[in-house]
């Protein structure tokens, strides 16, 4: 009687938590798929204005339900398995892709405190994260069986896997400077006024991770992957409906992720750039952090776009070139540099 | 310390079976209608020459090759960075040792040609 009351009330803390969890997630993934949606909006309109052209304009006011309009679509259109093809892999990669990148957000803090788990290896698990996205990709390249998917399938795998070293030698920088792999802790290290931000002595390593983090999402220049005016459309042109929209959704989930990223770790998260300057700090201390990290995030992600409707697509050979003879190079100077650097206490070191 | 990783364990799942459901809806709204032509892979109008899973250039090999041993000499320096403002010069010099042998390895490389993409 009494162990079976034990395991009732167990039971109920057990019920209690997951409801908070799966509310959390769900308070974190419908914003971010809003996002993602008017993100491809933004991005139709921003490029179109670029080249003089109106962008989307029809489907509601100003085209303000183009996404919507897009999304139905996508649910309407068949999904075809093509004759040929390793069936369940072929359905089951869209899924590999898109879980990762939506599981990356877990760690992402929104404010102080304000992160739905706050773990102590917060900066390894996005990494990890975003790697097994590649997996998805390469799945999806092999299992179409199909000439212009695998071809995208490889160029996009050796591409990722290439600036994800660059990434992971600028982050390293930027450990040494937070002496902290939670995301949280790293914006805290950074308080103190836009001169404590890590962009400044990590510069070059902001460069590098920003410029990887384009090619990891198969960004625009970087976007051999897809390539379509040689390859059609990579690793995905045997998708449609849902499953191509799945590999689109986790595209965008990512760039948004990487925008949040450059925003928390080199340009101080959720502080305010008026910290510490008096009246403006007094003026401005009403604006939540939330907002500034918005702020900040957004200008990151409009630059992706700027990115793409400026600079034409690189060729494969200058991609690896980029990735392997300069990004690495360049971080492997600095880092010693910035270790001798921050070991003299020189400023903003002291 | 643990039970801070259980929301991630629900994310993950929710993760993939947002896709999981994300097909279903695909495939019950969608038609289907299996046509002979139209379940041909994608090969510019022809019927496909040959099975896809061919040969590949060596280089994608080689690419993968290098980025594990990369990617382990990261993984050796991220606990390192961590605690880099504790570390003592003779920690911070045994880091210099094992980067300048990566070094001298990735100009080994360099040199021999591997990077090279022409």
């Amino acid at each position: 009687m009494n162990g079976s009351e034990i395991a009732t009330i167990d039971w109920w803390a057990w019920i209690e938590t997951s409801f908070w969890i799966v509310f959390k997630i769900v308070l974190i993934l419908l914003p971010l798929i809003l996002a993602v949606a008017y993100t491809t909006y933004a991005e139709r309109k921003i490029i179109g204005y670029m080249q003089l052209r109106l962008g989307p304009n029809r489907v509601g006011p100003k085209g303000w339900l183009q996404p919507i309009a897009d999304t139905v679509k996508l649910i309407m259109k068949e999904i075809v398995v093509p004759k040929g093809s390793s069936k369940t892999l072929f359905v089951i990669a869209p899924v590999l892709f898109i879980g990762p990148s939506f599981a990356a957000w877990a760690v992402v803090p929104f404010d102080a405190g304000m992160v739905l788990a706050d773990v102590n290896a917060g900066l390894l698990y996005v990494l990890a994260m975003t790697s097994i996205g590649v997996y998805g990709v390469i799945i999806a390249g092999w299992a179409s069986n199909s000439k212009y998917a695998f071809l995208g399938a490889m160029r996009s795998a050796a591409q990722i896997v290439s600036y994800e070293l660059a990434m992971g030698f600028a982050l390293v920088g930027v450990l040494m400077c937070a002496q902290s792999m939670n995301l949280g802790e790293i914006v805290e290290a950074q308080s103190g006024g836009v001169l404590n931000w890590f962009f400044i002595p990590l510069f070059p390593l902001l460069i590098v991770y920003w410029i990887s983090g384009v090619a990891e999402t198969n960004r625009a220049p970087f976007d051999m992957a897809e390539g379509e005016s040689e390859i059609v459309a990579g690793f995905h042109v045997e998708y449609g409906g849902m499953a191509f929209s799945l590999f689109f959704l986790a595209e965008y989930a990512n760039m948004i992720l990487i925008s949040f990223l450059t925003a928390l770790m080199f340009c101080g998260g959720w502080l305010s750039p008026f910290q510490g300057m008096g009246v403006l700090e007094d003026i401005t201390a009403w604006v939540p952090g939330t907002i500034w990290l918005l702020v900040k995030a957004s200008f990151f992600l409009f630059c992706l776009l700027w990115i793409r409707a400026t600079f034409p697509r690189f060729r494969y050979d200058q991609i690896m070139r980029l990735g392997w003879k300069i990004f690495i190079p360049v971080t492997l100077v600095w880092l010693p540099l910035l270790a001798v650097w921050i070991k003299a206490g020189v400023w903003p070191f002291n | 310390m643990l039970e801070n990783y259980l929301p991630i364990l629900v994310f993950v799942a929710i993760g993939l079976g947002f896709g999981v459901f994300l097909e279903l809806v695909g495939y019950f709204a969608a038609p289907r209608k299996d046509v002979e032509d139209k379940l041909l892979p994608f090969e510019c109008g022809f019927d496909a020459f040959e099975d896809a899973r061919h040969k590949f250039d060596v280089r994608f090999y080689l690419v993968a090759i290098l980025f594990i041993i990369f990617d382990l000499e990261v993984a050796f320096l991220f606990p390192w960075a961590v605690v880099f403002k504790e570390l003592s010069w003779f920690a911070i010099g045994a880091m210099g040792v094992f980067l300048g042998l990566l070094v001298v390895g990735f100009i080994y490389e360099w040199k021999k040609g591997a990077l090279e993409w022409e």
